[in-house]
């Protein structure tokens, strides 16, 4: 798949946005005032401004508000309505918080789950694609919950469910990779079932139905060399889990280190999933490569 | 709950208006309806009524309309400001244009009209040019024939009076065997594909040969992927084994075929020519009688066995000469099968099925008809086995013999002219006698003698001067390919050039783009366009062109003539020339400006009657020295070849209401307009098999002014006036080749088919055959221009087999080095499997050069696509003794490009650039480059 | 509407013949043509004249080499070469209908027939993101996702003759390789074509049910395997062509009206 920026940024701010709401959410930190404006400020920036960035990829953004309307089938659009419904009611929430110096837990719970509902209806768009074996497993949602939580933790300061959190995204990462590098070749899905003619001995692609390019290739196809992905791996797994695991962990003294300590980690931690998010995209094989005899 | 959706407009309006003319994205000449918006051409369909196309319309068609919205449309005539090659001109007016021309044109005719060399492309207006031409008085016209197929079309009719090309086609409706030998698309591109799908739906078998299993070969139910220019001895292999068995139609060999005339087998100036009565007539002996009698009288059974002995000469039929060759041991499968990369066996089946189809699946239609004797046939025996090539057996230099072996295999079957079998489209059956011979002298102020092209009968007919000079700038039809009925379009340049015959003033051509892909040694080609002599004139003075569009060509002449497109002029498609008949009908078609032209353009037939009219052409001008016609519309309507028969054959007679032979119509084009562009008379039922021997089909090609008088004549299994030039090599008559070609005289020509290996002088360590392909969704260099199909073939890999791709360590986008005794080119690979195993290939055509066609420089067609024909030279390399021969047929001197060896090396991709090699400086283009974005839509 | 309907009066569709497609490419061309005049916005062209050219199509063919793979009857088979048109093959489990967010895609209930309403689509992409054909576009020029309509305005089209209610594509294709027709209705023509000639379904396992079929290429290069019928066709009727004219005298007498 084509690593689009914008689907990039989105996914992996929004994803960091509504994990830190769900922190908030549950009261952690039980953060008002000034302080809780920044906190909120930080989690509504990251998590609109994602939703925001995926509009740019849209061919008529203006017309973005029909997107609410198929929630009974479509996971684009009941992300849409759980990320409006997130949004509203952790901004009630917020409200209280900031302006009230007041926690309205029951809607703070309430403002919790709809940020993670989020977060995993982003992830069922991907996941719900049969035609892209690599995502679609049950570790993407997992990634994506994960990643969320893990990123939430570090932001709200969540200091003892934050390396716990970060290893299991880690883990998590792992076991997707590991598997999601056999996801093509396990889906039953190849170039003689795509043609209907494997029965018939070995299919290959021969002239491509045009030399231009056009809307699939540049969308579909995107093929990362080997090295390249595996070099990418280290570095979105190292910056995404254990040097942020590394930084929160190592006992330091003050409050300014620690701080800068927490802020490297989260920066860390971003720039790691950013990483994997592309990785998540680029490496994605959508069948209809097999077509044009690339994957 | 309800399901809601959208409403749609089920039946919007198509279009404000229909026009219906002839496509011309092609020479297959389909009907073509021109949907109209707003006045604006806004979407083609074909035409359902139409006798080629029947409604289908091929990638080309369709895109009709980004031909003519083309950016790369020419605007106005041109004169040229900067050094040929260049591209740099300046748009001057239609008047100065001609007055320029006639300037040129004027004087040399005064003094020596053979300085005129006219040459056209594939244009379908070559009676028109021909006429032109004639009466200017040059006789140095020809049309592109020479290196297009003139192998099949002479081998056709010298053999059986009409060729395959576009002159005939399988009994699509009957055969249950159709094979298919070195077609990758051609002329009758729509109809082969429904001819097709036509026996694919009933499941009957095809069979192609080719040493490429694309298009019409991938779905061929046999391939036979053979070594290229092989196929005469697998021909000759399968009559060997069909004689053998007996599986040759003797009745239809001894009635329409000369296999019976008795042919003088002693020594002497008369050997090998038939036994003919005073009147000229070949001899046979009737098996009834057997008694010596002309061929053709009533109740006659010519006898394949009998032999004549007279005056101590003997004569023997053609067929036991036959016999005597074709059954030698030489010929077994067996013997050639590792020559021809086809498995022993494999020959053997596929004779053996064309026996079966032929003779056990043979079936009658009950339909009676009289034969030219005078015999009564109640039945039509159908032989459902047909036959179909073109340019992979012509366009070698071997390619003449072999398509006369693959016609002499359909008549040993008996499959010509038969239900199921292969058969003529109108003008056609036409034996060679009702052909004109060629004529080529030039008197200053006159017209030529008579019409250019034509089929010699002997050595009387070449084109030769008093000192035995050629007579033609293109040396056709002389000693060095006798039989060049079309000409040698590919060699004017080079003789020209040369001045060899002699030098000329002008050089004028039309719709041919001679300085890229339809010459070899392109390269040298543009030099020689562009070379000058010590005094630092061009060697050629004046080039004149007319095209259409921006073209490579059109960088190198002095004056252009902006053409229309072909939706913005009228053509005639017409029975004279090359017309669109079936099987069953003659028919003929127009063009006609469906839209107006909103550039300064004419069409180029109209801009010849305006220069005819300012030079009083003899032909164009009334005894008064008025103008015949004021342009080519009316010349249409109003021209008579003879009284009664003009371009066009339908709508004639005062009130349109006579076809074939009627007075002039005035309304005539608009009633064609009215009937759908076009016009069909059918064949009367039971005139429309074995139509050379048919009575009723004879009088009716009369009727239609088709010929004069009826025309029956013997296929020719034997043909005679090849005998002649082997005479005259043996020494006998007057007209004597030179000394160097004596001997290769004395051995090609020979009157029986035979196969000969392709001259390879200087092959040396060139091991692997190269060849083109058409992509059948664009046509040569005119597809670029078209923003939808230049999206389909933007490039081109040369395709390498499996087996040379491992053997180089080349894998898919990997850079070869490509050498041919001649030059090299670097160029993109792509892996092939389904291909001969020795043999390379690409697209034809898809390579431009930098800024021609209105494409940016960067356009993949100039940076990855390439030509095959730098490697190709117009001459063969260096002989021992230093001469260099044509690389062409020396028959009928058609170009032999697919005789082309290549060795393969892979290559760094090229440094600096990642072009394909040689590149070219960018011609400038007088008419810019296109838009960035297209978002087509007439209407609302 | 994004949910799908639970059945549709009609299923039509197309049937593509493997065994006759010549890969001519003239269904890619005339589907552009008339697609680009007709539903919706025309189908752009984005450098149509330079060094990238590329643009909206929908229908494509591709072609691919089969290897065979060796058996006893054909030891060393010859590859082929199989040309593969390709548009939207109006999936009864269309998935490309349910992701839609906006319920621009739909799939209509009267014939089956997938279609996008251009006013409501967001180009968001995904509706191609879950089609495994590759047979939705999005057009770079109008920002909205193109696919075939199955002429939605040619096939009830009043205005065209009733001949020529099919799809450009179906009527321009000169080898007949594409059919057109309902189906859901086993007495159809093309539904019998299926039942004939073993038409088959692409990725089946991607549980997307399209109604388009594919009729599969016939077997080929087996005229060697029939060389024991063929060859006693090929009796020699003479070894030395002393004998052949021996047999010619005969043969020739029993020709009618052959005897001396
Ligand atoms: N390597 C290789 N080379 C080959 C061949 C091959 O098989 N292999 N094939 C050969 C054969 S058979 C042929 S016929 C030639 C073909 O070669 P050409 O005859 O040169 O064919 P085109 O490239 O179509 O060029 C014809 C010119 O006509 C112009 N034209 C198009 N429409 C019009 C019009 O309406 N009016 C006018 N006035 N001009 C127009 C085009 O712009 C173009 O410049 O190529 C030959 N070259
Ligand atoms: N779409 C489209 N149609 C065209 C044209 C075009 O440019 N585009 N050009 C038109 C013109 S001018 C012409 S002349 C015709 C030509 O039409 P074709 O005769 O179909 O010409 P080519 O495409 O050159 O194909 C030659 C075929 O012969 C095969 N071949 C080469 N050598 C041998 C051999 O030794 N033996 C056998 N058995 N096969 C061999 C090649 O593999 C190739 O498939 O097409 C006409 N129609
Ligand atoms: S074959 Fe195609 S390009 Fe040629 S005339 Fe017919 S429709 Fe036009
Ligand atoms: S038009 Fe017909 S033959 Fe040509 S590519 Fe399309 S389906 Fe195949
Ligand atoms: S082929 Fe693709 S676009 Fe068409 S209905 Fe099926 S999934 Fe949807
Ligand atoms: S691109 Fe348009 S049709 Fe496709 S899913 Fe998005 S809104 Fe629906
Ligand atoms: S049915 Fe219509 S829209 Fe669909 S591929 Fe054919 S021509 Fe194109
Ligand atoms: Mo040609």
């Amino acid at each position: 798949m084509h690593p689009a920026p914008s689907v990039i940024i989105f996914t992996t701010l929004s994803g960091l946005g509504f994990g830190l709401l769900f922190f908030l959410g549950l009261g952690q930190p039980a953060v008002t005032g000034t302080v809780a404006f920044v906190f909120y400020a930080i989690a509504f920036g990251l998590a609109c401004g994602g939703l925001l960035a995926s509009t740019f990829h849209l061919g008529h953004p203006e017309r973005a508000w029909r997107a609410f309307t198929q929630w009974k089938t479509s996971w684009l659009s009941r992300e849409g309505v759980c990320a409006v419904g997130a949004l509203t009611v952790m901004g009630l929430y917020a409200l209280g918080a900031i302006f009230m110096d007041s926690h309205w837990t029951l809607l703070g719970w309430i403002g919790a789950a709809l940020s993670l509902a989020t977060v995993f209806t982003t992830s069922m768009i991907y996941t719900q694609l049969k035609t892209i074996p690599r995502w679609n497993m049950e570790l993407t949602p997992a990634v994506f919950l994960s990643f969320s939580l893990a990123g939430g933790a570090l932001l709200a300061g969540a200091e003892t469910a934050a390396p716990w959190l970060l290893a299991i995204a880690g883990a998590v990462q792992l076991a997707y990779w590991a598997k999601g590098d056999k996801a093509l070749e396990t889906s039953g899905t190849d170039i003689g079932t795509a043609t209907g003619l494997g029965d018939r001995g070995a299919v290959r692609a021969f002239e491509p139905p045009h030399t231009g390019s056009n809307y699939l290739l540049r969308e579909f196809v995107h093929v990362v060399g080997r090295k390249h992905a595996q070099k990418l791996r280290m570095i979105a797994f190292v910056l995404g889990f254990a040097l942020p695991l590394l930084l929160i962990l190592t006992p330091v003294e003050g409050v300014v280190i620690k701080h800068v300590f927490a802020a490297l980690a989260v920066l860390s931690h971003l720039a790691g999933v950013a990483t994997s998010r592309w990785l998540f995209f680029a490496q994605a094989e959508h069948v209809v490569g097999l077509y044009y005899g690339k994957r | 709950m309800t399901f809601q959706q959208p409403r749609v407009e089920t039946s919007p309006a198509v279009s404000d208006e229909v026009r219906k003319t002839t496509c011309y994205m092609c020479a297959c000449r389909c009907g073509i309806n021109v949907h109209m918006k707003d006045g604006k051409v806004a979407y083609i369909e074909g035409n359902r009524d139409h006798p080629v196309n029947k409604g289908v319309l091929c990638a080309k068609g369709s895109a009709g309309i980004m031909q003519v919205n083309a950016p790369s449309r020419l605007k106005a005539p041109m004169m040229r400001t900067g050094p040929r090659g260049s591209g740099q001109y300046k748009e001057i007016t239609w008047d100065e244009a001609l007055a320029i021309a006639v300037g040129w044109l004027e004087p040399i005719r005064h003094e020596a009209p053979e300085k005129l060399a006219f040459f056209t492309g594939r244009d379908q207006s070559q009676s028109f040019t021909s006429f032109w031409a004639q009466s200017y008085g040059t006789p140095n016209y020809a049309a592109h024939g020479g290196f297009c197929s003139v192998n099949m079309a002479t081998a056709g009719i010298y053999t059986m009076g009409g060729a395959f090309w576009e002159f005939g086609q399988p009994d699509w409706d009957h055969t249950k065997l159709f094979m298919l030998f070195g077609v990758a698309e051609d002329h009758d591109s729509n109809p082969i594909k429904m001819g097709l799908g036509k026996i694919k739906k009933r499941g009957a078998r095809v069979i192609g040969v080719n040493p490429i299993r694309s298009g019409y070969n991938a779905i061929a139910d046999e391939w036979v992927g053979i070594t290229p220019g092989t196929d005469g001895l697998f021909i000759l292999s399968m009559i060997h084994v069909l004689m053998k068995a007996g599986k040759i139609d003797l009745d239809y060999l001894s009635r329409y075929t000369n296999a019976p005339v008795l042919v003088n087998a002693s020594e002497g100036p008369d050997k090998g020519l038939f036994l003919r009565d005073d009147d000229g007539k070949m001899l046979v002996i009737d098996r009834n009688t057997g008694k010596l009698t002309p061929f053709d009288q009533p109740g006659v059974r010519p006898d394949l066995a009998a032999v004549y002995e007279k005056d101590g000469i003997t004569h023997r039929p053609v067929f036991h000469q036959m016999a005597e060759r074709y059954l030698a041991e030489e010929y077994a499968p067996e013997a050639i099968a590792d020559k021809c990369g086809i498995p022993a066996k494999r020959i053997r089946a596929i004779a053996g099925e064309l026996a079966r189809v032929a003779f056990d699946e043979a079936f009658e239609l009950d339909v009676e008809w009289t034969d030219f004797r005078g015999e009564k046939h109640t039945k039509m025996t159908g032989r459902p086995v047909s036959m179909h090539s073109m340019r992979g057996v012509s366009a070698h230099a071997n390619g003449f013999q072999t398509c006369r072996a693959l016609h002499v295999l359909q008549i040993l079957l008996g499959t010509v002219e038969v239900p199921g079998g292969f058969r003529f489209k109108p003008p056609y059956p036409k034996p060679v006698e009702a052909h004109p011979t060629p004529h080529c002298k030039a008197t200053p102020d006159a017209p030529l003698d008579g019409p250019h092209l034509g089929f010699v009968r002997g050595p009387e007919h070449l084109a030769l001067k008093e000192d035995g000079s050629p007579a033609r700038i293109d040396k056709a039809f002389t000693w060095e390919n006798p039989m060049s009925a079309h000409g040698l379009m590919h060699m004017v340049i080079s003789n020209a050039h040369a001045g060899d015959p002699y030098k000329i003033d002008t050089l004028f051509m039309y719709m041919a783009n001679m300085s890229w892909n339809s010459s070899m040694n392109t390269k040298g080609v543009m030099e020689m366009l562009t070379d000058k002599d010590e005094n630092g004139d061009y060697k050629i003075p004046h080039i004149i062109y007319s095209d259409a569009y921006s073209s490579e060509m059109v960088a190198f002449a002095d004056l252009i003539l902006p053409d229309t497109t072909y939706l913005e002029r009228h053509d005639c498609i017409s029975l004279l020339d090359r017309p669109i008949c079936e099987a069953d009908a003659a028919a003929d078609a127009i063009r006609w400006p469906v839209i107006e032209p909103d550039r300064n353009v004419r069409g180029f037939q109209t801009v010849l009657v305006q220069l005819a009219n300012r030079m009083k052409l003899p032909g164009f001008t009334n005894e008064d020295r008025s103008a015949k016609w004021q342009d080519y519309a009316d010349y249409i309507v109003n021209h008579e070849r003879k009284p009664g028969i003009g371009p066009l054959s339908g709508f004639r007679g005062t009130d349109g209401s006579k076809t074939g032979r009627g007075e002039v119509n005035p309304e005539q084009l608009n009633q064609y307009i009215e009937n759908g562009g076009f016009h069909v008379a059918h064949i009367p039922a039971g005139a429309d098999y074995y139509k050379p021997w048919n009575t009723a089909y004879q009088d009716w090609a009369v009727d239609m002014g088709i010929y004069d008088s009826p025309q029956p004549y013997l296929f020719q299994l034997y043909v005679e006036p090849m005998r002649k030039f082997q005479l005259a090599a043996e020494g006998h008559g007057d007209r004597q080749p030179p000394d160097h070609l004596r001997q290769r005289v004395k051995d090609v020509m020979d009157p029986l088919p035979i196969w000969y290996e392709t001259d390879q002088q200087g092959n040396e360590g060139f091991t692997v055959n190269a060849l083109t392909q058409r992509p059948m969704a664009m046509y040569h260099s005119w597809g670029t221009q078209n923003a939808w199909l230049r999206q389909l073939h933007g490039r081109n890999p040369l395709y390498v087999p499996t087996k040379l791709m491992h053997e180089n360590g080349l894998q898919d986008g990997d850079w070869a080095k490509v050498t041919s005794p001649h030059g090299s080119i670097t160029v993109p690979v792509m892996e092939m499997a389904a291909l001969n195993d020795n043999t390379v290939w690409t697209w034809n055509a898809i390579g431009k050069r930098k800024g021609a066609w209105a494409l940016e420089e960067d356009a993949p067609e100039a940076t990855k696509g390439f030509l095959l024909n730098h490697l190709i030279h117009e001459l063969l390399p260096p002989k021992g003794d230093g001469m260099r021969w044509a690389n062409s047929d020396p028959i009928t001197g058609q170009a032999a490009w697919f005789d082309l060896k290549v060795k393969i090396e892979k290559a760094a991709a090229p440094a600096d650039l990642q072009e394909s090699q040689p590149a070219f400086p960018a011609q400038e283009s007088p008419v810019g480059t296109g838009p960035k974005e297209l978002k087509w839509k007439v209407g609302k | 509407m994004t949910q799908l309907p639970n059945s549709t009066d009609r299923k039509m569709g197309l049937v593509i013949d493997l065994d006759t497609c010549v890969g001519c490419h003239a269904c890619v061309i005339s589907c552009k043509g008339w697609n680009t005049e007709n539903y919706g916005a025309p189908l752009s062209d984005q450098d149509p004249y330079g060094s990238d050219p590329s643009g909206t199509f929908l229908n494509r063919v591709h072609s691919y080499e089969v290897q065979p793979t060796p058996c006893s009857s054909q030891p060393a088979p010859a590859a082929q070469l199989v040309h593969f048109p390709k548009s939207c093959l109006h999936c009864e489990d269309a998935p490309c209908v349910t992701v839609c967010p906006t319920g621009a895609s739909y799939k209509r209930v009267e014939d089956g027939i997938v279609l996008v309403n251009e006013d409501h689509c967001i180009g968001c992409g995904l509706c191609a993101w879950s089609c495994p054909y590759g047979a939705r576009e999005l057009d770079l020029a109008e920002g909205v996702m193109k696919k075939c309509t199955l002429c939605v305005d040619r096939i009830y089209n009043e205005n065209l003759p009733e001949v020529d209610r099919v799809p450009s594509c179906v009527r321009t294709c000169p080898a007949g390789a594409r059919h057109f027709g309902d189906l859901g209705d086993p007495d159809s023509d093309v539904s019998k074509l299926v039942a004939e000639r073993g038409g088959m379904d692409l990725m089946p396992e991607m549980g997307t049910k399209p109604v388009n079929k594919y009729l599969p290429p016939r077997p080929k290069d087996t005229i060697e395997e029939e060389i024991d019928i063929l060859a006693p066709l090929l009796a020699p009727v003479a070894e030395e062509p002393q004998g052949f004219m021996g047999w010619l005298d005969k043969a020739l007498d029993k020709l009618p009206g052959g005897a001396h």
